[in-house]
C-alpha cells in the first residue's frame, strides 16, 4: 500500500521509498526530511475531492507532499494492540 | 589592510549555529546576538550570511554564525551546500567555526538526532542544544538532558527560543569554556570531508537505528501530537474555508498598507518641506541650491515617503513566516501553482518578490527543481515589489477618487489590490504558456514542504528583521537612488537653455532631448516626455521615476519649489488614460538593474537576464498600449 491509498488520519509505518527511475534523488530527499524505514505516518489531509497536496505527518514533524511524492513511499498498517 | 583582517579573524573565536529548518535556530541567534548583527551574503554567492558578536561575561568576544537551516550534512539546496563548506572550511573568505553549536528542536529530536550524528563526524568540538523545551514540557516531553548527553557523548544545553533570557544558558556555557583547549572536546576523527552518496545512504541508515535505540532508552519514543496546531490547521487548511481565510488575510494587508501608512507619510512629507524652507532660506540662488533642493532633496524625499508602506508590507511577511502560516498558505495555493506547472515551493519566493525581487530571487535557492527555479526568477519581477509601491501610490492618489466604497473598503485600496492581481495573472500565464514548451522529463516537481507548528512571533524577532529590511532599504537610497538623483539631476540642468528661450529650462537639457526622442516611442501607449525622461533612471530603481519626476517637474515648472507635491501637478497635467497606462506599464515594467544583477549571478550567465529584460519589456509596451487604448476608446483620454 502507498501513501496515497491510507485512511485519513490512522497511523502506518513507511516501509520502503520507490523513487522514479527519471529521479533516484528524491528518495534520499524523503529519508533526510524523516520518511524512513520503520517511521510512524500518517496523512492528516488531503486537498478538495481528495487529489493532492497532501498533510502528512512522520514522527514529531509535518510535510505536505504531492500525489506523486506520497505515491512513492510504501506503508503497512499498524497492527492494533 | 589585509594584515589587520587575519588579526581579526584569529583573535575571535567563530561558533556556527547548526540546525534543522524550523529549529527555532534564529530565535536563539538573536537572543544571542541582539542588535549586533550583519546580514550580507557569503562570497559568491547568494545565500544570505548573518553573523552576530557576543560579549561574554568573561569579557570575551565571540563571532557568532547562524547558517542556513540543513536537514542532512549531504548537500541538496544550494543553501545546505554552503552549510557544509563552513563547517568543512571550504567556504571562501570563511574561517573554518571552532565550535559548533547544535540547535535541536526538544519537539522534533528524531529528525533533529540525526543531524547531531552527521555532526559528530566532522571533527570539531560540539555542543548540542535543546531548543523549545517550554513547549516540549508544556506537552508532558520530559527530556532527561544528563542521559541525552551521555547517550550523544556531548555537552546538552537547554534553552528557549522565545524568553528573553532562555539563552542565558549557553552565554554562561560560553563563557566558562576553555576557548585555548577546545580539542578537549573534539569528537570523532577529525578527518573531514563532504559525505558522498553511497556512504549518507550508509549512514542515514544507521544514525536512524541509533536515534531509534537513543529515544528508547529515553523513553521519548511515543509520539505527542501537537493539538494546538492541528486545531488551528482544522480551520485554516480547511479546503473551501481555507483559501478565503488566505485570501481575506492578503487584502486586509495591503488594505493596512495604504491606510496605516498615512500619518508617517505626512509626517515625512512635512519634514522634508520644512528642511526644503531651510535651506532654500540659507542658501544664495545658484545651482547648489538647485541641486541640493531640487535634484537630492526632492528626489530622495520623494522615495523615502514611502518608507512605511515598504516596512508595513514587511512586518505582515514576517509576521505570517514567524507564525508558520507562510508556508501553509504555500501549501494552500499548490494546487492553482501546479495548474501553471509549478509548485507551493514558488510560493515564498514570489511573496518576498512582494517586498523586493531580489530576495524572492534569492529565496528560489529552496525550490530543488532546476526547472521550477528558473520559471520562478523568470516570473518573480512581475510581483509587485515595494519599489513600484511608490509609482503605483503616487499615481493612485493623483487620479483615484478618495471614496468608500461598500463594507468600507476603500477605493485606492481596491485599484492597489487589483494591481498585485494583475501581476500576479501576467506571472501566471507565463508561467503556464513555459509549461506548454517544457519537456515531460523535467515535469517532476517536488513540493516535500515542511508544515512547522504554530507559534506566537515575537516582537523582538520582528523588530530586529524589520529593522534589517529597513537597513537594506535605505542603504539603497544612500546608494544607488542618490547617484541616480544627482545624475537626472545633471541631465535635467545642463546645457542651460539658450538666451531668450521661452520653455522651462529642461526641455533644453541632455534629458530634455533624451525624453523627447523616447516619447515617439512611448507616444502610442500615452506617455509624455516627462514621463519618458523619468522612465531612463527608473532602470536602475522603480522607485527613482517617482523622485526622476519630482526632479523634472520641479525643474520645469516655474517656481523651483521642492516642497511642491507632485500629485496636483501630474493630476492636472496628465489624462487618466495616461496614468492608468502607466500603472500598466508598472504592472509588467522591466525590472531595475540591481534585479538583473541578481538574476545574472544565481543563473551564472546573461542568457536568462536577458531574455527576461525583453519578454517583460514587450509585455509592459503591449499591456500599457491595450490600457491607453481602451481608455482613450471609452473617452478618458
Amino acid at each position: 500500500m502507498n501513501l496515497d491509498q491510507v485512511d485519513l488520519g490512522s497511523l502506518y509505518r513507511v516501509s520502503e521509498i520507490n523513487a522514479p527511475k527519471g529521479a533516484p534523488q528524491i528518495k534520499g530527499q524523503l529519508e533526510d526530511i524523516g520518511f524512513l524505514p520503520g517511521e510512524q505516518v500518517s496523512v492528516l489531509r488531503r486537498g478538495l475531492l481528495g487529489k493532492g497536496p497532501y498533510m502528512v505527518r512522520v514522527g514529531a514533524s509535518t510535510f505536505a507532499l504531492r500525489q506523486s511524492e506520497a505515491r512513492m513511499i510504501s506503508v503497512e498498517s499498524i497492527p492494533h494492540v | 589592510m589585509s594584515e589587520s583582517k587575519i588579526h581579526f579573524f584569529s583573535s575571535e573565536p567563530v561558533v556556527a549555529l547548526l540546525g534543522n529548518p524550523n529549529c527555532g535556530k534564529t530565535a536563539l541567534f538573536n537572543l544571542l546576538t541582539g542588535s549586533r548583527q550583519k546580514v550580507a551574503n557569503y562570497s559568491g554567492v547568494t545565500v544570505e550570511r548573518k553573523e552576530g558578536r557576543l560579549s561574554l561575561d568573561s569579557g570575551k568576544n565571540i563571532r557568532i554564525l547562524d547558517l542556513p537551516g540543513a536537514y542532512s550534512l549531504y548537500p541538496r539546496s544550494l543553501d545546505e551546500k554552503v552549510t557544509c563548506n563552513v563547517l568543512l572550511g571550504r567556504a571562501e573568505g570563511e574561517k573554518r567555526p571552532d565550535l559548533v553549536i547544535c540547535v535541536l528542536s526538544a519537539m522534533n529530536l528524531r529528525r533533529n538526532l540525526r543531524l547531531v550524528l552527521a555532526a559528530k563526524r566532522l571533527g570539531l568540538p560540539c555542543v548540542v542544544v535543546l531548543n523549545m523545551l517550554d513547549i516540549a514540557q508544556r506537552q508532558g516531553l520530559l527530556i532527561n538532558t544528563a542521559a541525552l548527553s551521555d547517550e550523544l557523548g556531548l555537552p546538552v544545553l537547554t534553552s528557549i527560543g522565545i524568553e528573553a533570557s532562555g539563552a542565558d544558558g549557553i552565554k554562561s556555557f560560553l563563557s566558562d569554556l576553555d576557548w585555548r583547549n577546545l580539542s578537549a572536546m573534539q569528537t570523532g576523527t577529525g578527518d573531514a570531508t563532504l559525505e558522498n552518496v553511497a556512504s549518507h545512504i550508509a549512514h542515514s541508515e544507521s544514525d536512524n537505528i541509533q536515534v531509534q535505540k537513543i529515544l528508547q532508552r529515553l523513553g521519548l519514543d511515543k509520539i505527542i501530537p501537537d493539538q494546538l496546531s492541528d486545531r488551528l490547521d482544522s480551520i485554516l487548511l480547511h479546503p473551501v474555508m481555507g483559501p478565503i481565510i488566505l485570501v481575506a488575510l492578503l487584502f486586509c494587508i495591503f488594505q493596512a498598507v495604504f491606510s496605516w501608512a498615512t500619518l508617517p507619510m505626512e509626517l515625512i512629507k512635512s519634514a522634508i518641506e520644512f528642511l526644503g524652507a531651510q535651506i532654500g532660506g540659507l542658501l544664495p540662488d545658484t545651482w547648489v541650491r538647485s541641486l541640493l533642493i531640487d535634484g537630492i532633496l526632492a528626489g530622495l524625499g520623494g522615495v523615502i515617503i514611502f518608507l512605511p508602506q515598504i516596512l508595513i508590507l514587511f512586518f505582515f511577511i514576517l509576521l505570517l513566516e514567524e507564525s508558520g502560516y507562510l508556508p501553509r498558505a504555500a501549501y494552500l495555493l499548490d494546487r492553482v501553482m501546479g495548474s501553471v506547472g509549478l509548485s507551493g515551493r514558488s510560493f515564498i519566493p514570489l511573496l518576498s518578490s512582494f517586498a523586493c525581487a531580489i530576495p524572492g530571487i534569492m529565496a528560489t535557492r529552496s525550490i530543488s527543481n532546476s526547472r521550477d527555479r528558473l520559471v520562478t526568477i523568470l516570473i518573480a519581477p512581475m510581483m509587485t515589489c515595494s519599489a513600484r509601491l511608490p509609482v503605483y501610490a503616487l499615481l493612485i492618489s493623483a487620479f483615484i477618487p478618495e471614496q468608500k466604497l461598500w463594507a468600507g473598503i476603500d477605493l485606492q485600496g481596491l485599484v492597489l489590490f487589483l494591481l498585485y492581481l494583475s501581476g500576479i495573472l501576467g506571472a501566471m500565464g507565463v508561467a503556464w504558456v513555459l509549461k506548454r514548451f517544457t519537456s515531460e522529463q523535467f515535469k517532476m516537481n517536488a513540493l516535500m514542504m515542511e508544515l512547522p507548528s504554530y507559534h506566537l512571533p515575537r516582537i523582538s524577532n520582528l523588530a530586529i528583521s524589520l529593522w534589517q529590511r529597513a537597513e537594506i532599504f535605505m542603504r539603497r537610497v544612500g546608494g544607488i537612488i542618490l547617484i541616480m538623483t544627482i545624475a537626472l539631476w545633471v541631465l535635467s540642468s545642463f546645457p542651460f537653455p539658450p538666451e531668450g528661450a521661452t520653455g522651462s529650462p529642461i526641455q533644453y537639457s541632455f534629458a530634455g532631448m533624451l525624453g523627447q526622442a523616447l516619447a515617439h516611442i512611448f507616444a502610442p501607449i500615452g506617455f509624455n516626455w516627462q514621463i519618458s525622461i523619468a522612465l531612463v533612471p527608473g532602470m536602475a530603481a522603480r522607485e527613482v521615476v517617482v523622485s526622476s519626476l519630482a526632479t523634472v517637474y520641479a525643474l520645469s515648472s516655474s517656481s523651483a519649489d521642492a516642497a511642491d507635491a507632485l500629485v496636483p501637478l501630474i493630476s492636472a497635467g496628465w489624462t487618466l488614460a495616461t496614468a492608468l497606462s502607466l500603472l500598466a506599464w508598472f504592472v509588467f515594467a522591466p525590472q531595475c538593474l540591481s534585479t538583473i544583477a541578481a538574476v545574472k549571478r544565481e543563473t551564472g550567465g546573461w542568457k536568462i537576464p536577458i531574455i527576461m529584460l525583453s519578454y517583460l519589456f514587450g509585455l509592459a509596451y503591449l499591456a500599457a498600449f491595450i490600457t491607453y487604448q481602451v481608455a482613450c476608446f471609452f473617452g478618458l483620454g
